[in-house]
């Protein structure tokens, strides 16, 4: 009786949670206008509200997934009686309209969070930004209630059974993907809130910054963590053996993963030495507006990729005007109240904060090139001028030389100092760094290869160059003042430094792969073997297997290297029982150095079947590099200073400002 | 000028350089690499470039997929209903590629206005198809009612799918599902 009951309740507590996002909006903000005290403390509670009420009817969908309530569009849409319970519960974001509740339940966590630990902001500051949470929130709820209501039934004849979850998405992949990138997209969302708080309150400052560097780095964290774990997941689970394939949706992740990055950095500048305060703003507004354009690439089903759902119009207008909206009025904002003439302290073109304007700057030239390859054709077809596609070699062919220029700088940033940095200096920190990495560049490629190549040279020159100089300082440092000197250098340096080589290592990872990958498709019936770059691969046999809910062809490969049995891998070919949608199982065999990587492609006459057989060298660096990065936003944010009372932290901006 | 200025002159200088380079190198990039779209009939009647990589995106005939019994490459025919392009592709074609589908082909169109491709997409979910496809078979003309309906519903009723078995698993499906509901009726 009562699970009857469950989605009703579900888009009850939805209606529920929209009421609270409205006061919580409302009230806060013209409380902090009008400066009435009573007006502000709504904020905290109503933020807690709406947390609760959105979780309430998450986990009345869940439930609904959970017991099979086929009368549930949206259920009987995305699973199937026989689908494993824990995909059931995952196929709650599986499709639209549940990725945008999840989306809710995200933005409304990261209100109560900033509720919880925000316990030392000033009361009208912290009323303002929960208002904006709330303002987004409204939007964001809205659009679930009127577009997408995940609870709508289909009565009076409810289906005996679901379509099922489509196959893809039934991989572990799936269960951390779409949640941390969510994480990420969404916390930017704190970042924006806090930026137009200051605007309105008029407080720009280093006080300000350092309130919302840790926010923005724990989303830049899970933004990069999400973005790795995509990448993976197609690495594996397409069947390709592709890591990234400049499809629009991953450009839709990577344009606010660019502007965070930016943001990060130049957050920085704004702290320790109080400049850059309007370009920060900005950033912050950029970067959300980002998250949010993403959500309508995605959503609105202009465009073709795995993303992409059968989809109705009216949700891409929705989240469309939602954008205009957020970008027109923040600018708005933004060109009213943006201190004029920003201030901070002269610095020369050798010091750090150059090394990060830079930076910044190239950072945005990328998110350019990518906002136009991404938006361009998209653009065309919209108004009818014909259907173009712009391909991978337009990215490569821009972002490999931006990103060496990124690398220049990133390598001399760290180790410069802020205002100025004689040349003197400078050379002593970097000159040896260079040379060795240079001879190391070079003879990499001979030794690994015995063959030359510019390409791997000039990606472990990259690679290098930002590295050597952090590890010299390392030394340095440890040399001087002992182990105990390396336990006095803050928290946020060894994030800087972890973050930084992981970018190296992704380099590496990168370069080497795109230029030492074997593939080879071949034909192979049982018995027959085959070699690829230097392992061979011997089909032993294939097998019918049946899974819970689906049919397979296993294959049985034997791998052997230099006359010695490596190992066996058993690549599958699927077909789902409900939907009938085949699905390449790829096998993997792993270690630091190399993948190997098979897939059954299709079976040819005979016993014969087609294969995908692929060796990458050091394809794990990539996620490895990206892991390091989101240890680093992690650590960053846990720096002891963030954690300071708050009179210390006014007395120590003062100090730097002095 | 005092240093302050100076240097902001300079930022600025440098700013629109480095933006002039920014947006040259885009165009230049944009102007090498993008790929138009054509119909299968705007290919036959000669309007798309030879030898200049191309997309290409229709239906696939029915029974049209023929591979060499040799290796694994393979060719099929897409259509528009108006026109046919025949396409080769050497490698593995994706999981959802199906006779009677939608796809979408990047490639080189040769000398015999054959289209060897580089890239053959399928789409990732039953329920969509490509928009490209859907304009092109718009254009196309003589739609057969079934394709008119998916597109119309934006879903693939089964009997579509059903049209097309690629493989001999779900050939074996079939006969299970055949067996499954012989016993419980």
């Amino acid at each position: 009786m009562f699970l009857e009951w469950l989605p009703e309740l579900g888009y009850f507590a939805l209606i529920l949670a929209f009421v609270a996002s409205c006061v919580q909006a409302l009230f806060p903000l013209l409380g902090a206008w009008w400066r009435k005290p009573l007006w502000m403390a709504v904020a905290q509670p109503m933020a807690v509200a709406q947390f609760v009420m959105v979780a309430v009817a998450y986990v009345m969908l869940s439930l609904s997934f959970a017991n099979d309530l086929f009368s549930v569009a949206y259920v009987a849409e995305n699973s199937n009686s026989l689908l494993p319970w824990y995909y059931k519960l995952c196929a709650v974001w599986g499709g639209h309209e549940g990725s945008m509740l999840l989306w809710s339940l995200l933005l409304a966590g990261w209100g109560v969070a900033v509720t919880l630990f925000s316990k030392r902001l000033p009361r009208d500051f912290l009323a303002r930004v929960l208002g904006v949470m709330g303002l987004i929130a409204v939007g964001f709820l809205s659009f679930v209630i009127i577009t997408s209501n995940p609870f709508a039934r289909l009565l009076p004849n409810p289906p005996e059974n679901g379509v099922d979850l489509n196959p893809l998405l039934q991989d572990p992949g799936l269960i951390v993907h779409p949640p941390i990138l969510y994480m990420g997209y969404v916390g930017f969302s704190v970042a924006f809130a806090f930026a137009i708080a200051a605007l309105l309150g008029g407080r720009l400052d280093a006080i300000w910054s350092r309130w919302a560097r840790p926010w923005t780095v724990v989303a830049w964290a899970f933004l990069s963590w999400g973005i790795a774990l995509g990448s993976w997941w197609a690495y594996y689970e397409l069947g390709w053996g592709g890591w990234w394939f400049w499809d629009p949706v991953e450009n839709a992740s990577l344009m606010p993963w660019l502007a965070g990055t930016a943001l990060i950095h130049s957050l920085a500048v704004t702290e320790k030495r109080g400049a850059f305060k309007s370009w920060t703003v900005l950033l912050a507004i950029t970067a959300f507006s980002l998250s949010l354009m993403g959500t309508f690439l995605v959503r609105s089903g202009v465009l073709s990729s795995v993303h992409a759902f059968a989809n109705d119009p009216s949700r891409g207008n929705y989240i469309l005007v939602l954008l205009g909206i957020t970008v027109g009025l923040s600018l708005l904002l933004y060109a009213l109240r943006a201190p004029r003439v920003s201030g901070g302290g002269a610095f020369s073109w050798l010091s750090r904060e150059a090394m990060l304007l830079i930076n910044n700057i190239v950072l945005l030239v990328m998110l350019l090139t990518v906002l136009v390859g991404t938006l361009y054709p998209l653009l065309l077809n919209a108004l009818d001028l014909g259907q173009i596609s712009v391909g991978p070699p337009y990215f490569n062919m821009i972002f490999v030389p931006l990103s060496a220029l990124l690398a220049i700088f990133m390598g001399v940033g760290p180790v410069s100092q802020w205002k100025d940095t004689p040349f003197k200096v400078l050379l002593k920190r970097s000159g040896w760094g260079a040379l060795a990495a240079l001879v190391i560049a070079i003879a990499a490629p001979l030794l690994y290869d015995g063959e030359w190549s510019l390409g791997v040279t000039i990606g472990l020159l990259m690679a290098l160059w930002i590295t050597l100089p952090l590890l010299r300082d390392f030394i340095h440092q440890l040399r001087r003042a002992g182990l105990a000197g390396l336990r006095k250098l803050p928290r946020s340096h060894y994030a800087m430094v972890i973050g930084h080589i992981g970018l190296a290592v992704t380099i590496v990872g990168i370069v080497l792969v795109s230029h030492y990958s074997v593939e080879k498709n071949v034909r192979m019936a049982p018995g027959t073997s085959v070699e690829v770059g230097g392992y061979h691969f011997t089909l032993e046999s294939l097998d019918d297997i049946k899974g819970p809910n689906y049919v397979a062809t296993r294959g049985t490969i034997e791998v052997t290297h230099h006359q010695q049995r490596l190992r066996t891998m058993y690549p599958e070919k699927r077909i789902y029982v409900v939907t009938r949608q085949p699905l390449t199982e790829t096998a993997l065999s792993f270690n630091l150095f190399r993948d190997l990587y098979v897939a059954l492609g299709e079976p040819l006459d005979g016993e014969a079947w087609a294969l995908r057989i692929q060796v990458k060298p050091f394809v794990r660096w990539i996620w490895a590099g990206a892991l390091m990065m989101v240890v680093s936003g992690l650590l960053a944010a846990s720096d002891k200073r963030y954690r300071q009372k708050r009179r210390r932290v006014g007395r120590s901006v003062k100090e730097t400002q002095a | 000028m005092n240093a302050k200025r100076r240097q902001r002159l300079v930022l600025i200088c440098g700013l629109l350089v480095l933006a002039g380079i920014a947006i040259g190198l885009i165009l230049y990039a944009l102007r090498s690499n993008i790929n138009l779209f054509y119909t299968p009939r705007e290919i036959a009647s000669g309007a798309a470039p030879m030898g200049q990589s191309l997309r290409a995106g229709g239906v696939v005939r029915l029974n049209s997929v023929k591979r060499d019994p040799n290796g694994v490459s393979v060719s099929f025919v897409v259509t528009d209903f108006a026109d046919d392009v025949t396409v080769h592709y050497d490698g593995i074609l994706p999981d959802l590629f199906r006779e009677g589908q939608g796809v979408v082909v990047v490639g080189k169109l040769d000398d015999r206005h054959d289209l060897d491709a580089t890239q053959v997409l399928a789409k990732h979910d039953e329920k969509y198809t490509p928009p490209e496809v859907v304009k092109a078979l718009e254009k196309g003309g003589e739609m057969p009612h079934q394709y008119r309906f998916q597109l119309d519903a934006g879903i693939s009723p089964q009997a579509i799918q059903s049209a097309a078995t690629v493989s001999g698993l779900e050939r074996r499906l079939d006969h299970q599902n055949d067996n499954h509901t012989a016993t419980t009726d």
